[in-house]
């Protein structure tokens, strides 16, 4: 590939109310949960605050597909026979006690767990039908891109963390004035373009904590992905930057599937649609928000939103 | 460390205390305090003697050095008047950095890179590691003799000057390949440094964008280690133009550039010379020419390059940020 072209990408028709009413920018939308998941005895008492969002999206369509996977680091198995389904329109939160599996999962979907020497894998995951196994590496983790805990702009421009990522390797081609407006809208997407539009040359590693996490978002985003991996991406910023990246959690998943890990069963609460809670490597429970925290099917879950342990 | 504070009313929390390590140390052991003196004691003897003998060179360098000594070829004489400048081992100084560097430091860099980022397979990785250490313990007048057996070899005639079939074996080209090896070490260790100090997660979201580890590694670890890369080649040069003992075997430690051959640059790098070192070992009260104030001029001017080059590696150790 000569050109900085990214593969093909299959995307939704924007349709229906939700297209036109999420905004990053604007106020989020408060609804209380509907009386459908009122409250169940012994829910979280978070459970009755505002959250971001309406309600699942009508235009959720399936794109990944984990089908009953295992992972091993030596003979230590990190997740059992996890299945769920990745949904594009959705948000979905991976929760769970530290060491349950859940970061292990979210680096399977796009094989960054090959990069431990000692891990090994057992089940299939699919996006769009292809199994990722046969896919090229590097083609898949253009399409499912990830962002990481820790803000990790590399250490050049703003423009260039962006570009980087649109070039082919290594290559400084396509030039500058090729890019610009690819940069500006993913810079846009990730809604940070209006406070570095001044200055794209400003060095990323200068930018304040939360800017370094948006441009970490625009920088997963400029790949065009039809998956978004979040790895705790609020866990080391403060509450404001925090709201302005959950703000465009759920403004992107009209774009991309999003699969958030969370410690924070606040902010899961706050932006997801589903919710995976993961218990010693094992998925415990998966469905709808309102449903996991507010009436939990299984007495591990309960015990877990409320704070019983974890 | 702070006491159990009383259940005070205020809602101020209490402060943690802040002290100075006087303060703290007051309340040591005795052995603690006696151990604390004595680390004192031998720091600033340390200093001390570091800043005597920086201060005596840079004071006696002074009085003696004179611009004509830069461009002055160096003669032979009896007296400071007869006796020239320091052109000649001035630019073979910079000869012999620059040419030992020209192959330390792609060398060093591509090891260094190999070690931190591929290291595959791993049994070769660690035999590489200890030859790297082996060659920074090994003392330079071992190289010395080693690159004599070389470039006296036949094969390498083309090096050095040949006289009725006899390979003189000592030239720039010979100084310059072991003196590469005495830099290559702190090369190797400074790059390897500088790039295992990049956090593991950066590397990931250069994978988890789509790159390869080629890619990663040239646009996004390098010029991250950029300031260590800068400091190991500088550390290099200054060992290189500090060495002694392999230009006085591998480069003749003649006072001019003897040329080998009539084509002009080539047979300069063929022949011999001498670089700053050499110079002030052969005009040294003991050395065979005994000029002293020459030695005193020629001191001054190495000790300030490599005092250049050390300040030189400080600023590019602070340049750069960092990730948390």
């Amino acid at each position: 590939m000569s050109t900085a072209t990214p593969p093909p990408v299959r995307r939704l028709p924007l349709t229906g109310a939700e297209a036109q009413v999420i905004e990053p920018a604007e106020q989020p939308t408060v609804v209380m949960p509907a009386g459908s998941a009122a409250p169940g005895v012994g829910a979280p008492n978070f459970v009755s605050a505002p959250r971001r969002r309406i309600d699942s999206s009508p235009l959720s369509v399936d794109r990944m597909h984990v089908d009953q996977l295992s992972i091993a680091y030596g003979s230590k198995l990190a997740v059992k026979e996890v299945s769920l389904p990745i949904r594009q329109g959705e948000v979905l939160a991976l929760i769970g006690p530290s060491g349950c599996g859940k970061t292990t999962l979210l680096r399977s979907l796009n094989r960054l767990t090959e990069l431990t020497k000692t891990a090994s894998m057992k089940g299939r995951i699919t996006l769009d039908g292809e199994d990722i196994a046969t896919l090229e590496p590097t083609a898949l983790r253009r399409r499912v891109t990830m962002v990481f805990q820790q803000p990790n702009p590399f250490p050049m421009s703003v423009f260039d963390n962006v570009a980087y990522v649109l070039r082919e390797q290594a290559s400084r081609r396509p030039r500058k004035a090729a890019l610009q407006g690819a940069v500006r809208s993913a810079l846009e997407r990730a809604g940070l373009y209006d406070e570095v539009a001044g200055d794209l040359a400003h060095p990323a590693l200068r930018l304040s904590g939360g800017q370094q996490q948006r441009l970490c978002i625009a920088r997963a985003l400029a790949a065009d992905p039809e998956v978004l991996l979040l790895d705790e991406p609020c866990s080391a910023l403060d509450p404001q930057s925090t709201q302005v990246i959950e703000q465009l959690i759920v403004a992107l998943r009209e774009q991309v599937a999003v699969v958030i890990v969370t410690h924070n069963l606040q902010q899961a609460y706050r932006i997801a649609d589903r919710v995976a809670f993961m218990y010693l490597g094992e998925l415990v429970e998966f469905g709808p928000a309102e449903q996991v925290f507010g009436s939990p099917r299984e007495a591990r879950t309960k015990e877990y939103v409320s704070g019983g342990f974890g | 460390m702070s006491a159990v504070a009383p259940p005070a009313p205020s809602a101020a929390p209490p402060s943690p205390p802040r002290r100075s390590a006087r303060d703290s140390s007051a309340s040591w052991r005795w052995t603690d305090r006696l151990g604390l003196a004595f680390a004192w004691l031998l720091g600033l003897t340390f200093l001390a003697v570091t800043a005597g003998i920086v201060l005596y060179m840079m004071v006696q360098g002074i009085r003696f050095v004179r611009p004509e000594l830069f461009v002055t070829h160096p003669a032979a004489g009896v007296t400071e008047g007869e006796s020239g400048g320091f052109l000649d081992p001035l630019l073979g100084t910079v000869i012999v950095a620059l040419m030992a560097m020209a192959i330390a430091f792609p060398l060093g860099l591509s090891i260094g890179v190999w070690l931190s980022e591929f290291g595959r397979p791993s049994w070769l990785a660690r035999v590489t590691e200890s030859t790297i250490e082996m060659l920074a313990g090994s003392p330079s007048i071992v190289f010395a003799l080693f690159g004599t057996l070389i470039f006296e070899q036949g094969a390498l005639a083309f090096l050095s000057r040949t006289n009725d079939g006899v390979v003189y074996g000592r030239s720039f080209f010979a100084a310059a390949a072991m003196l590469s090896l005495i830099a290559l070490p702190l090369i190797v260790a400074n790059v390897r440094e500088g790039l295992q100090a990049i956090p593991g997660h950066v590397r990931e979201a250069s994978y988890a964008v789509g790159k390869t580890r080629i890619a990663t590694t040239r646009r996004v670890l390098l010029p991250a280690a950029r300031p260590s890369v800068v400091t190991g080649a500088m550390l290099g040069v200054g060992r290189i133009i500090g060495d002694t003992a392999i230009i006085v075997i591998l480069l003749g430690a003649t006072l001019r550039f003897t040329e080998a051959g009539d084509v002009p640059l080539l047979g300069t790098l063929k022949g011999t010379g001498s670089t700053l070192t050499t110079f002030v070992y052969a005009n040294a009260p003991t050395g065979e020419i005994n000029q002293p104030e020459k030695a005193f001029a020629a001191g001054f001017v190495l000790l300030s390059m490599v005092l250049a080059l050390n300040f030189a590696v400080d600023i590019a150790a602070r340049r750069g940020r960092r990730w948390r």
